[in-house]
């Protein structure tokens, strides 16, 4: 005769209801992103208009740098700095996001060793956190359609869709990259690398036709394989009514879908392990 | 027959000592990438470089439905990585382990616990950590609260606690959860002593008025004696012992090395920073024989020898004396007399004096130890590492003395008036 709660453990044993634990689990993954978003602007002057400053700013820098000094800026469609400010916000969420989950093991190693519980909710926990901040950074975006006197037309009701894309992307990625770090250490240092990189291959300051007018459409496909891309190109489809590429947008969608796969196949493979070497 | 709540059955965990010591200091892709070029077929070859060790083997027994069930052993015996498993922190590497209740562990106070949160805010997410919901620690903020004793600071952040408030509150969240079977990590060390007493009570509550099951470690025998119907004692991760409280005690005691001039440098039980290490003890009795037999009322003399690696200015010695149910009884120590050794290195000796050794005849623990100037951290603390016996005094009035009727013999003078 066994309870309900009866718990058998083994080695090996497969954790038989994983995502009903997970979902049991709930409270405290809210409690997790409820601390770190609550303790991260404690004792600072502004308190979280840092999460609109730091946007704010890199968004000037890339106008007049991309926009005004390297030319980008067309003449027709909506202003350049609407452009750039609808690739940063998904950016700027996807890489705090990503750098946050990749740490987020290591920093809570203390927990990890002395208490039981799925450990997905830690970098869930992380990119919810920063998922706050992209919500918060969103009213910058509203200040600048009503400075510009912008409406957006109905493709905004699937903003949703893309948003949840990059949370997706970000998971992937994250939960990969975290369960990598608890066993090697490296990765602390080539996250910032990625991100950096990523400034770069993703159409943050510039427009992805841009790239397509360059380098061609093979090529450009192939540059699409960024999911970020896809969710950048969504973003503005979906904001400022600038052209989408359907093919694009697919590659997008089955990238992440890939990275999600992954992610969670080999963080749930080496997550009964991390107490051991964390 | 009612079935076991807890169900062992030859639990056994290994590690692998290389894999631990790389992965602390940062273990590097390239190494692995190396590895699998230089050894394509994987582990195939046998030349395997990191050490193995069953840090828990072969360990099996029944835990009944309410039973207070006490797990001791020296460091390393064990015992954490036991809990692990039970707390399905890491997997067990053979054999298994059948839990029929909900169950709830406190290897640590105040796990995740956030020196920028407020109190009040600590106690929501230390619940939420230790598996209690919000409903749950609302409906009991008030009794977690008033048990913790820190009312007044409850909206000031924990980084602003005093050391015994955040302890308190702590084991306040703690103590108020509600498993059917609670597994607790020495905790109790923790905290002034009367609250220590409270928490004992406490767990005393949980198990004989609530009727839950307990698992405990304590390196305090006596709050092992007098909560635990069973105690288990684990040596190198196999149980030597599984039974009434005072035979496995008697036991875990009865390991200490016994002797007039005892070599304790590889003595495991020990907090140590490394800057000092306590090699050997000699104990210079009135008698001199191969055990160290005291005669009550006898002077003692304890010459401790210490080897200090890099050069240390004016540390403080000491030694504690516990009587065999792990209880201290003296407290002896150099900064009593304002001992200036000046700046040391190397090995040193120290030689401590007890003009009558006023002991009732019985069975005694020594754990001698060294701290820095101003006694701020203990150097070098190897525990309950020699015993000794004392014995009567010879004259046939003392003979029937024994611990049980005291613990110390004061000389006293009596009269008709």
């Amino acid at each position: 005769m066994t309870k309900p709660d009866s718990l058998r453990l083994e080695p090996g044993a497969k954790r038989r209801h994983y995502w009903r634990d997970l979902w049991r689990y709930r409270e405290l993954f809210y409690m997790l992103a409820w601390r770190d978003i609550s303790v991260r602007y404690r004792q600072t002057a502004v308190g979280v208009a840092w999460a609109v400053l730091q946007p704010l700013a890199t968004m000037i820098v890339m106008t007049v740098v991309f926009g005004k000094v390297a030319g980008l800026s067309k003449a027709s469609g909506p202003p350049y700095a609407l452009l750039v400010i609808a690739g940063m916000l998904p950016w700027q969420f996807f890489s705090s996001a990503f750098a946050g989950a990749s740490q987020s093991l290591v920093t809570n190693a203390g927990l990890i060793s002395k208490v039981y519980f799925p450990r997905m909710i830690i970098p869930a926990g992380a990119v919810a956190t920063s998922f706050v901040d992209l919500l918060i950074a969103f009213t910058i975006l509203l200040a600048m359609l009503i400075w510009f006197q912008f409406v957006p037309n109905w493709h905004i009701v699937v903003l949703p869709l893309f948003m949840a894309l990059s949370f997706g992307a970000a998971m992937g990625f994250g939960l990969l990259v975290a369960a990598l770090n608890v066993k090697f250490r490296d990765f602390r240092y080539v996250v910032p690398f990625i991100v950096q990189f990523g400034v770069y291959i993703s159409p943050i300051g510039y427009s992805s036709e841009l790239i397509r007018s360059r380098l061609g459409d093979t090529l450009y496909y192939v540059y699409c394989l960024n999911p970020i891309v896809g969710i950048i190109d969504g973003f503005r489809w979906a904001i400022l009514g600038t052209p989408l590429d359907v093919f694009a947008l697919l590659i997008a969608c089955a990238s992440v879908a890939v990275a999600i796969l992954v992610g969670v196949w080999y963080f749930r493979r080496t997550e009964t392990g991390f107490a051991d070497i964390i | 027959m009612t079935t076991p709540i807890i169900r062992i059955e030859g639990l056994g965990k290994l590690y692998k000592i290389g894999e631990q010591q790389r992965a602390r200091k940062g273990p590097t892709f390239g190494e692995t990438l190396v590895t699998a070029f230089t050894r394509p077929f994987g582990k195939g070859s046998g030349h395997n470089a990191s050490k193995e060790f069953w840090a828990l083997r072969n360990v099996s027994f029944d835990v009944a439905e309410g039973e207070v069930v006490g797990v001791i052993g020296r460091n390393g015996a064990g015992k954490s990585t036991l809990f692990k498993i039970l707390s399905r922190i890491t997997d067990p590497t053979e054999g298994s382990a059948q839990l029929n209740g909900r169950v709830a562990s406190l290897l640590e106070v105040g796990t995740g616990f956030h020196p920028e949160l407020t109190g009040r805010e600590n106690i929501f997410l230390n619940g939420a950590i230790l598996g209690m919901t919000r409903a749950e620690i609302r409906k009991k903020l008030d009794e977690i609260v008033a048990f913790s004793e820190v009312e007044k600071f409850l909206d000031t952040p924990v980084k602003r606690y005093s050391s015994g408030m955040y302890v308190r509150l702590a084991f306040s969240v703690a103590a108020h959860l509600e498993p059917e079977i609670l597994i607790v990590d020495e905790v109790l060390a923790v905290g002034d002593a009367a609250f220590q007493a409270k928490c004992l009570g406490k767990m005393r509550g949980i198990s004989e008025t609530d009727g839950r099951t307990v698992m405990f470690v304590s390196h305090n025998l006596a709050s092992i004696r007098q909560l635990c119907q069973r105690v288990c004692l684990l040596d190198k991760g196999e149980i030597t012992v599984i039974g009434a409280p005072d035979e496995a005690i008697g036991r875990y005691l009865s390991d200490a090395v016994v002797g007039k001039k005892v070599s304790v440098a590889d003595w495991d039980d020990r907090e140590t920073t490394g800057d000092a290490r306590i090699v050997e003890i000699e104990l210079q009795p009135g008698d001199v024989g191969e055990i160290a037999v005291i005669k009550m009322g006898q002077p003692l003399r304890i010459k401790m020898e210490v080897e200090i690696p890099e050069p240390l200015s004016d540390p403080n010695f000491g030694m504690l004396v516990y009587d065999s149910s792990g209880t201290p009884l003296l407290d002896l120590r150099s900064l009593h007399q304002i001992l200036l050794v000046g700046r040391v290195t190397g090995r040193i000796a120290v030689q401590l004096e007890v003009a009558q050794l006023g002991l009732y005849p019985g069975h005694y623990f020594l754990s001698p130890w060294i701290s820095d100037t101003g006694n701020r951290r203990n150097l070098d603390f190897p525990k309950m590492c020699v015993a000794f016996d004392v014995s009567p005094s010879g004259s046939d009035v003392d003979a029937q003395l024994d611990r049980d009727w005291g613990a110390y013999f004061v000389p006293s003078t009596w009269s008709v008036v």
